[in-house]
């Protein structure tokens, strides 16, 4: 087994690929505590739909880098769900599914109607999923990937503490004068640049599932914001290299690999919450 | 010069004015309740004097050198915090936030600050627990400690005992006024006229009859007298287990006979007075 994995290693895009997958798990559990904390938890899976969206339209458009129009696209659809859900006449959940099943059903349709490739289920599947698309990275993307990566985890430190009050208790914040909507505008870009970057790794389906299980895992357990953020990241990035050399060895797809690693983990770690609970 | 003072204010939303010419102020050691029924704009007026919400006309104006900033407040607790997986420390460090301005960390101050605020207010001895493990009261006094990490000179309460036990409420008033006295200006909204009445130096009543000043002349005046005695005979009635519509029909034929009632209530706070300063000693 070491040896397929030391021959597979030698190739430079599972190198890629575990580098980016590594990020991206980083990146993506950072923010799941706050996301999970302020009943945000559906936002992620709107954005990825909008993602999804904007994907199809850049693939229509014969796009060779999707990222261009993804990212600025999916950034603006962030922008406008958290200023919906404050003031609201739908509330913040329904506009969230409306956004995220309209998004979805849009861009298959146009995937549908000007279609390029002969495959259209196929291209529609790994996007949806993931699939294979993180074995094919170029290096360009693998580049952009990780700026974007250092990016989102510096401005995730510098702010940590603004982030905690803000999910603490978003009218005291308000009270001594914190800019709290200027910071959940903040989140929510962040939040946007994420899930375009774990568009590769698991598709756009299962983001959400990369977001939250391992701050929902580290929550059973754990019992300050920081021993919870510290283990959400480093709970998501062993169950991501854990689901990717998995997925490589016994050739599962990888998305659906990495999310089955983070349910087990939440199970286990659910467990040990109620066995330290009961002592 | 007052450290919190508002002129004629307007309160109300979306063109519906819920309260009219309202004008009171807080001078340092103050201790202010503000008592009024559901609806009739305690917390509006509350996000008024805190800025967040523009009076419809009037003016809420800070002095004597305090910075709007700098009040330390205590909102109603939330569902979200009920659950959240933090410390008591980080919590209470939170309260520093506005010290803290765009620093990314807190300094070594500001911790120090926390930690003599949990001393104050006898929690250090669970500053690592869990923050929703913590009973009701602990709950509040950690969310008290935050407030005074945010301010030296006035506390802003909204309904802080709400949801607490009678002897957890008791004892949180203890502490309220025990801040007080320690030379902090408390503003607080209460539900509670009769421990408004006990522990306040002013009330602020709002609603059908206004009424400012001090809690002596409150207990005289017509708002006070309407509202203490309303009180006393709900409690009565519950205790004597009559039900919710004779209640009523009660409180329209009895107002005269219930103005007794109020002296003999007011003179009771006396002795209650005393047992509370014994709790106050307990550490």
């Amino acid at each position: 087994m070491t040896a397929k994995l030391a021959l597979y290693f030698s190739y430079p895009f599972v190198r890629y690929a575990l580098i980016v997958g590594v990020l991206i798990a980083l990146c993506s559990s950072l923010l799941g505590v706050t996301l999970v904390l302020k009943r945000f938890s559906f936002i992620g899976d709107g954005l990825s739909h909008v993602a999804f969206g904007a994907m199809a339209i850049a693939s229509v458009l014969n796009l060779t880098d999707s990222m261009v129009l993804v990212l600025p696209f999916t950034v603006v659809a962030a922008v406008l769900l958290l200023r919906v859900g404050q003031n609201a006449k739908i509330k913040g959940d329904a506009v969230i599914a409306m956004v995220s099943v309209g998004a979805l059903a849009i861009g298959y349709l146009l995937m549908n109607i000007f279609s390029t490739s002969a495959n259209i289920s196929g291209d529609v599947c790994s996007t949806l999923f993931g699939s294979t698309s993180i074995l094919t990275l170029s290096l360009f993307e693998v580049r952009l990937c990780v700026a974007l990566s250092v990016v989102v985890v510096l401005v995730f430190v510098v702010f940590y503490n603004k982030i905690f009050a803000v999910t603490f208790d978003e009218s005291f914040a308000m009270a001594v004068g914190t800019p709290v909507n200027r910071y959940n505008l903040m989140i929510a870009v962040i939040i946007a640049v994420i899930i375009v970057l774990a568009m590769n790794l698991v598709g756009s389906l299962l983001i959400s599932a990369l977001v939250i299980f391992p701050a929902l895992s580290a929550m059973r357990v754990f019992k300050s914001f920081l021993s919870v953020t510290v283990c959400s990241a480093v709970l998501s990035v062993v169950c991501s290299v854990a689901g990717l050399l998995v997925s490589i060895l016994a050739g599962t797809p990888v998305g659906s690999t990495i999310v089955a690693a983070d349910i087990l983990a939440f199970f286990l770690f659910a467990a040990a919450g109620k066995a330290a609970g009961r002592q | 010069m007052a450290e919190l003072t508002c002129r004629d204010l307007v309160l109300g939303y979306d063109g519906e004015v819920l309260v009219k010419d309202l004008s009171f102020q807080v001078n340092k050691g103050d201790y202010l309740c503000i008592v009024g029924s559901n609806g009739s704009g305690k917390s509006t007026l509350m996000r008024t004097i805190l800025h967040l919400q523009a009076p419809m006309s009037g003016t809420v104006e800070y002095g004597d050198g305090l910075r709007p900033n700098e009040i330390g407040y205590l909102p109603q607790q939330t569902l979200v915090q009920r659950d959240f997986p933090a410390s008591v420390r980080e919590i209470v460090l939170s309260g520093c936030q506005a010290r803290c301005g765009l620093r990314p960390f807190y300094n070594r101050e500001e911790k120090q600050l926390a930690e003599e605020s949990m001393e104050r207010l006898g929690i250090s001895s669970f500053a690592d627990r869990c923050y929703r493990e913590l009973s009701g009261g602990q709950q509040q006094r950690v969310l008290l400690a935050r407030a005074l990490c945010a301010t030296r000179r006035l506390l802003l309460l909204d309904e802080p005992v709400t949801g607490l036990d009678p002897k957890v409420t008791a004892e949180m008033y203890q502490l309220i006024r025990k801040l007080n006295r320690e030379g902090i200006s408390v503003i607080m909204i209460s539900h509670d006229v009769h421990a408004a009445a006990k522990y306040a130096s002013h009330i602020l009543h709002i609603g059908r009859d206004m009424f400012f000043g001090p809690v002596e002349l409150y207990r005289q005046s017509k708002a006070g007298k309407r509202y203490l005695n309303l009180e006393a005979e709900d409690d009565a009635d519950r205790e004597a287990g009559i039900p919710e519509a004779g209640d009523l029909a009660d409180r329209e034929a009895g107002i005269p006979e219930a103005g007794d009632l109020a002296g003999a209530e007011a003179e009771e706070t006396g002795p209650a007075d005393g047992t509370g300063e014994g709790g106050e000693k307990r550490p």
